[in-house]
């Protein structure tokens, strides 16, 4: 079972909290071309209040799937999503209120905007869609408090007179509008540049410290995950492998999947470039599911830990949705 | 050896509204062999820089200067000389792989053609050559059958990679050649890049807003802000070490992992890069600079030696040097 409360050792910034949304044994699987594809895989994962977990992985890992879920926009083939104790109902009102409290950040603010709406009314939409009172009011201060002040002078404008950055801000404002508790954000800084990316990170962190608004930021970047991130869980081919405190999984990963990953940043000592694609989720392979890119394995260490037959041909244990450091792998478990 | 020299460019954008300097009076060199990086975020001009270099701007650009690539001048080479001196002495690597390939014809006969426009082969030995440019990027011989969409991001930004490798060139551009791809393809794809770079004396430009990236492939790096070079220097003392505040901003803004400073910390720049059709007057990052003085605003920087090799154009370089 999961565990509400966290204690903390090495995070001075985050405070014990208790969960808030959190995935539990959940599946979605998908048809592609008359085969099963099993994007999520069974995922127990947790977000506390005011808490920041970045989910990484490359491509094709399910990681969106997961976030999708997570945001009730698809539905779990089996395992439920729960927030604030209780299990996501799929009716549309209970959708519509929750999607108040969970809100989604998109990756390319040039794509998430209507060209021809004005900043004010793509910030108003939210507000009116729930009916909240005072909508110029919740407007101005949702974009007072995504650092676009004063806002009187953004209201009147369009897309296409912002920069980058202040449509990202923009972006961001919509979803503060509905004062949510939670935000999901998908790769929230790939498409910027770099001199802002800092910037909205900045601010991510900021909404924490004020508003105490807990976020899952789904992206490939660990720099990112370093930058604001207060847990990390890295995904591979549908499942969590390894997950924890930043400040160890970054440091000190063991999972050799994160190994690699980190290895693979400039200025990385010793490069361990994966070969191959990720692989296909229609076609997980048996054992632990990342052995046949495991350079683990493939160096020889496996064997000599002895563990070489259980890497091929001996099923992991679906990570719990724990606060400490854990990784699904037969090579840790049997070196410590 | 100098392979490629700038000399004073500037290129030009004619639109209605009126003329919108994207690159302005921009000189560099690069060596025969060595690898030079363009950092600078959108609108800094570097994109169009590397455009300029073969002359494949829209025709609303002006672009003025020289440069010279191999001792001939680019900008006044006739057109059946310059359409020889594209893909045979300098290609391109294009961002996003998705559209740099025709979607309808197969990999194989889309690596063959510059081969075959340029005469280098018949069309039977043109197989073979293809095979030979696929297996040296890493892909296996068979899928010169294939079409673009039967490929991945990374192979089909091999696949293109191995274009520019087709007529054998002196100089290979690649701009943004990793930006859309997943951190271990992108791995792939740079470890590739700098293999080829050093096993066939190619000489390369890589343009990207990554100073991480550029600085673990390039020797060199040059910044751009606002069309202007505002640093160049030897690509590790640039970023570990940059001696322009933006230099330093793009630096910081790709933390390393595990840095205790950056944990927590993500550091990033005020502001908005300029307009160009209405560049600050002075220097033109003084709005967005943390160490700005008062003369900045009204100073005319350019590019001051700051140290062996490197230049960086900021007032905080030059009272430097004037003081040792």
């Amino acid at each position: 079972m999961t565990e509400t409360t966290e204690t903390r050792t090495a995070d001075p910034v985050a405070t014990v909290s208790s969960t808030l949304l959190e995935a539990r044994d959940l599946h979605v699987e998908f048809t592609s071309r008359g085969r099963r594809a099993r994007a999520v895989d069974g995922v127990n994962l947790s977000l506390g209040a005011g808490e920041i977990v970045a989910l990484v992985g490359e491509s094709g890992c399910g990681k969106t799937t997961l976030a999708r879920t997570l945001l009730g926009l698809e539905r779990p083939t089996s395992g439920e999503v729960r927030y604030g104790g209780q299990p996501l109902k799929y009716g549309s009102k209970a959708l519509k209120a929750y999607r108040r409290q969970v809100q989604l950040v998109l990756q390319d603010p040039t794509g998430s905007l209507n060209p021809r709406q004005t900043v004010y009314e793509a910030v108003a939409e939210g507000p009116r869609i729930h009916r909240m009172p005072d909508e110029a009011e919740v407007v101005n201060s949702a974009l007072a408090r995504a650092g676009l002040r004063p806002p009187e002078r953004f209201l009147l404008r369009y897309p296409h007179e912002l920069s980058g950055g202040q449509r990202q801000r923009v972006v961001i404002a919509g979803a503060l509008a509905l004062n949510p508790k939670v935000l999901v954000a998908d790769e929230p800084v790939a498409s910027l540049d770099a001199s802002v990316r800092g910037e909205i990170l900045a601010l991510m962190l900021k909404l924490r410290d004020d508003l105490g608004l807990s976020a899952l930021v789904v992206t490939h970047d660990l720099g990112l995950a370093w930058n604001i991130a207060d847990r990390v869980a890295v995904m591979y081919l549908g499942r969590i492998v390894e997950s924890g405190p930043v400040e160890q999984v970054l440091t000190a990963p063991r999972h050799p999947y994160t190994q690699a990953l980190l290895s693979v940043l400039p200025e990385s000592p010793e490069r361990v470039v994966l070969t191959g694609e990720p692989p296909d989720p229609t076609r997980i392979p048996g054992g632990c599911r990342f052995h046949a890119r495991c350079q683990i394995l493939a160096s020889g260490k496996a064997a000599e830990a002895g563990v070489d037959a259980r890497c091929r041909g001996e099923l992991l244990d679906i990570l719990p949705a724990s606060a400490l450091s854990q990784a699904a792998c037969h090579y840790a478990d049997a070196t410590g | 050896m100098t392979l490629l020299e700038l000399d004073d460019v500037s290129v030009t954008y004619r639109i209605a509204a009126g003329e919108v300097p994207a690159v302005r009076g921009v000189s560099l060199s690069l060596d025969s062999g060595a690898a030079l990086g363009v950092a600078g975020e959108s609108g800094s001009g570097k994109s169009t820089l590397a455009m300029a270099l073969l002359r494949l701007l829209p025709r609303d650009a002006r672009v003025g200067g020289r440069i010279l690539l191999d001792g001939e001048d680019v900008l006044t080479m006739k057109w059946g000389r310059l359409r020889a001196v594209r893909w045979a002495e300098a290609s391109i690597v294009f961002q996003g792989a998705q559209h740099g390939l025709n979607a309808v014809r197969r990999i194989g006969d889309q690596i063959a053609e510059p081969i075959l426009v340029h005469g280098l082969a018949k069309p039977d030995e043109a197989a073979k050559r293809v095979a030979e440019l696929l297996e040296q990027v890493g892909l296996p011989a068979w899928r010169a059958r294939s079409y673009p969409h039967e490929l991945s991001g990374g192979q089909r930004q091999r696949v293109m990679i191995a274009m520019a490798l087709a007529c054998s060139p002196k100089l290979i551009i690649a701009d943004e050649p990793t930006t859309a791809l997943d951190v271990m393809v992108q791995a792939q794809v740079l470890t590739l890049i700098k293999d080829l770079v050093a096993e066939h004396g190619i000489s390369l430009i890589m343009i990207s807003h990554d100073l991480s990236v550029l600085a673990d492939v390039c020797d060199r790096l040059a910044v751009m802000y606002a069309g202007r070079l505002v640093e160049h220097g030897p690509s590790l003392e640039v970023f570990h070490d940059a001696r322009h505040p933006y230099s330093k901003a793009l630096a910081a803004a790709f933390p390393t992992v595990g840095d205790p400073v950056s944990r927590l910390a993500p550091k990033g720049l005020g502001g908005d890069p300029p307009d160009p059709m209405h560049l600050p007057a002075g220097c033109p990052f003084h709005p967005r600079c943390p160490v700005a003085l008062e003369e900045c605003s009204t100073l005319d920087v350019e590019l001051w030696p700051a140290g062996d090799r490197r230049a960086a154009a900021c007032v905080h370089v030059r009272s430097k040097e004037e003081a040792s």
